[in-house]
């Protein structure tokens, strides 16, 4: 019982993590439209970029951190405008592919500028310890991880109930016509739901870090997103963050559990049986809006 | 469609050609000619095998081009459907012992097959839903090969035993490369007439709107899922070739990377075209020679280059080319080509 438990709350924070990054891709999607594929290898940019300001250039965390937050947001910007932006008004399947390659070419330079080593933060900077609690180990790492994502959750909810940027992202999600007459500058929300995407999915990135090291295995991560908006519906913020923790604690426990009888991959392929059964039993997602459309 | 000037159609039979004029004739049998006679003979035998490569891809990218081109639903799984045939044939091959044709076709059965099934959920999805439910599905197939180990080997694939046809045991690069350039011709020719069927016609129509298709009495679930088992055929045909021309079968050779390259390399070639597939096959497979071959020659040139750093950059090669083609010409390499073919019917006139 204490095994289950253990596995069912190193589960919970590790969901943790899955659901801030799934945010990163509901935000995107909500106000444009897109999927953001390319979400893995921007969380491995990420840690990296942590990791240079860190160790190479040895600066400050808070100054580290301050210059990751930027450097983020202007990378987020730069995404939107070179890539996105001229494809307004394309078939679906233009995003989609630019998308994809987009992944490719981020892992490439991510590549070629870090070369795919694996690196650690310093000791020290981030704890590094774990409590019991009656037998259950909950490491330190994991819980700050949590906080922050936690933290991060919070934030977008009071950036969207209580300022006039959140209101305008929250019409263009609406529609984005309606929003364009209303006055919204829609490109502007575009801008503005790409940067903080990267944002939430650079932080997600570096909190995996903390977890298991910098390198390109943080990617893979990003792919599980993909099973939690699904799960969770893609138009939905709670969605985002129960989809997290039921993906987390169903992957713990079918590492735990089915590696046994179906081999050492299953835990990395579970959360995409998950996706296909979520697709086909509800296509929206447990909170997603349902289009009332019959193809 | 745009035909020399003075050329009128007076039966159904020349309404219905594919090859039209005179000119079209000559020209295609001199290509298939050198194709098939000169051009084996005249290269190294490293070219041979990349023109071998070329047309495997060319194979691989109609059954994409049905799927995604005519009928409008997104494959990511792409890679995985080939690496379904690879591993069918190799199967059939190396422990039924079953004669190279007879497995190449029921390689692309099953993997037709296994498409249909994860194609199904298309029929209640579209759009970024398909496109995830089918990189799902690459995650279970590839996670499925490696873990099936009493049947492939697992991680360490399958020795594929050379291909015999008609007593002829295919040893040499040269020998297998006419085998494939038949496969491709033999498979081409269906792929251009797929598209001029009832069926591409409905595939089309719902690529256009599903739902002012379903209006108009196309049966979208049946061809939905026609139009994925047919793709996947391919995929499995061009899979199975694959592992004959390695002579193994491993996952290695099917990554997500290169489903999506495969979906890109399309677009660059032109989506929904029948010319697409052919231009985006040999500049992907153009592309990844020059990549393989050249870049590490460019990183000992350059003193702060390491060869790994290089490798990468084919990556980046391709991605740039394909997001660069997707934002300047969506409409690929064949758009252009029809464009010069336009513009050469009228010169010295604009229009």
């Amino acid at each position: 019982m204490t095994t289950f438990i253990q596995i069912v709350v190193a589960g919970l924070l590790s969901g943790g993590i899955y659901a801030l990054v799934a945010l990163g891709l509901v935000l995107i999607y909500k106000a444009t439209r897109v999927f953001n594929f390319a979400v893995g290898p921007i969380m491995v940019f990420g840690a990296y970029f942590l990791w240079t300001l860190l160790v190479q250039l040895e600066l400050p965390l808070w100054l580290s951190v301050l210059l990751v937050v930027i450097c983020a947001l202007i990378f987020g910007m730069m995404l939107e405008r070179l890539f996105m932006r001229p494809l307004i008004g394309q078939p679906i399947l233009a995003p989609i592919i630019v998308c994809l390659a987009l992944s490719g070419f981020l892992r490439a330079v991510s590549l070629f500028l870090f070369g795919g080593y694996e690196y650690s933060y310093p000791v020290g900077i981030f704890p590094a310890g774990s409590w019991s609690l009656g037998g259950i180990f909950i490491s330190q790492v994991h819980v700050l991880a949590f906080a922050v994502a936690l933290a991060f959750i919070g934030l977008f909810a009071l950036y969207f109930r209580y300022t006039r940027s959140g209101l305008a992202m929250r019409v263009t999600a609406e529609d984005h016509q309606v929003a364009q007459n209303l006055g919204i500058d829609v490109k502007g929300v575009f801008r503005n739901a790409w940067a903080i995407g990267v944002l939430v999915a650079s932080s997600g990135g570096i909190l995996l870090a903390t977890l298991q090291g910098v390198d390109d295995t943080i990617e893979l991560i990003g792919l599980k997103g993909f099973a939690v908006v699904l799960l969770g519906g893609l138009e939905s913020i709670p969605g985002a963050i129960v989809g997290g923790l039921i993906i987390g604690v169903l992957e713990a426990l079918a590492a735990r559990y089915l590696t046994v009888f179906m081999g050492g991959g299953i835990a990395e392929t579970f959360p995409f049986i998950i996706l296909i059964m979520a697709l086909l039993i509800r296509p929206y997602g447990i909170f997603g809006l349902k289009e009332i459309e019959r193809i | 469609m745009m035909r020399p000037c003075g050329v009128f159609n007076v039966h159904y039979r020349q309404d219905m050609a594919i090859v039209r004029t005179p000119l079209q004739w000559a020209m295609l049998l001199i290509f298939l000619g050198f194709m098939l006679f000169l051009f084996p003979r005249m290269v190294p035998s490293v070219y041979v095998s990349l023109v071998t490569y070329m047309g495997i891809f060319v194979i691989a990218f109609h059954g994409l081009n049905i799927i995604t081109g005519y009928a409008g639903q997104i494959s990511v799984g792409h890679a995985a459907f080939m690496g379904v045939g690879a591993y069918a044939s190799a199967i059939l091959m190396a422990k039924v012992h079953l004669p190279f044709l007879l497995a190449l076709l029921l390689a692309g059965v099953i993997a037709a097959f296994i498409g249909t099934f994860f194609g199904a959920p298309s029929v209640r999805i579209k759009g970024f839903y398909l496109a995830l439910c089918t990189l799902a599905a690459h995650f279970i197939i590839i996670y499925v090969i490696n873990n099936w180990k009493s049947l492939t080997g697992g991680p360490y694939g399958i020795t594929v035993p050379a291909a015999s046809v008609a007593g002829v045991t295919l040893k040499s690069t040269e020998s297998y490369y006419y085998l494939v350039m038949a496969i491709t011709v033999v498979m081409t020719f269906f792929a251009v007439n797929i598209t001029r069927t009832k069926a591409g016609r409905a595939f089309i129509a719902i690529r256009d709107n599903d739902i002012a298709a379903e209006v108009m009495g196309i049966n979208i679930f049946r061809y939905k899922l026609l139009a994925f088992a047919i793709g996947t055929f391919y995929a499995g045909i061009a899979g199975a070739l694959i592992a004959q021309q390695w002579r193994f079968a491993n996952t290695d050779f099917f990554p997500l990377m290169d489903a999506i390259w495969y979906l890109g390399m399309l677009v660059v070639g032109g989506l929904g075209s029948n010319l697409g597939p052919i231009f985006g096959a040999v500049v992907y497979r153009g592309l990844a020679y020059v990549v393989d071959s050249y870049f590490p020659v460019l990183a000992t040139m350059i003193p702060w280059g390491h060869a790994e750093q290089f490798a990468t950059l084919g990556l980046l090669v391709y991605a740039a080319v394909i997001i660069l083609f997707l934002i300047f010409e969506p409409r690929g390499l064949a758009h252009r080509w029809h464009i010069f073919k336009t513009r050469y019917r009228l010169f010295p006139f604009s229009y």
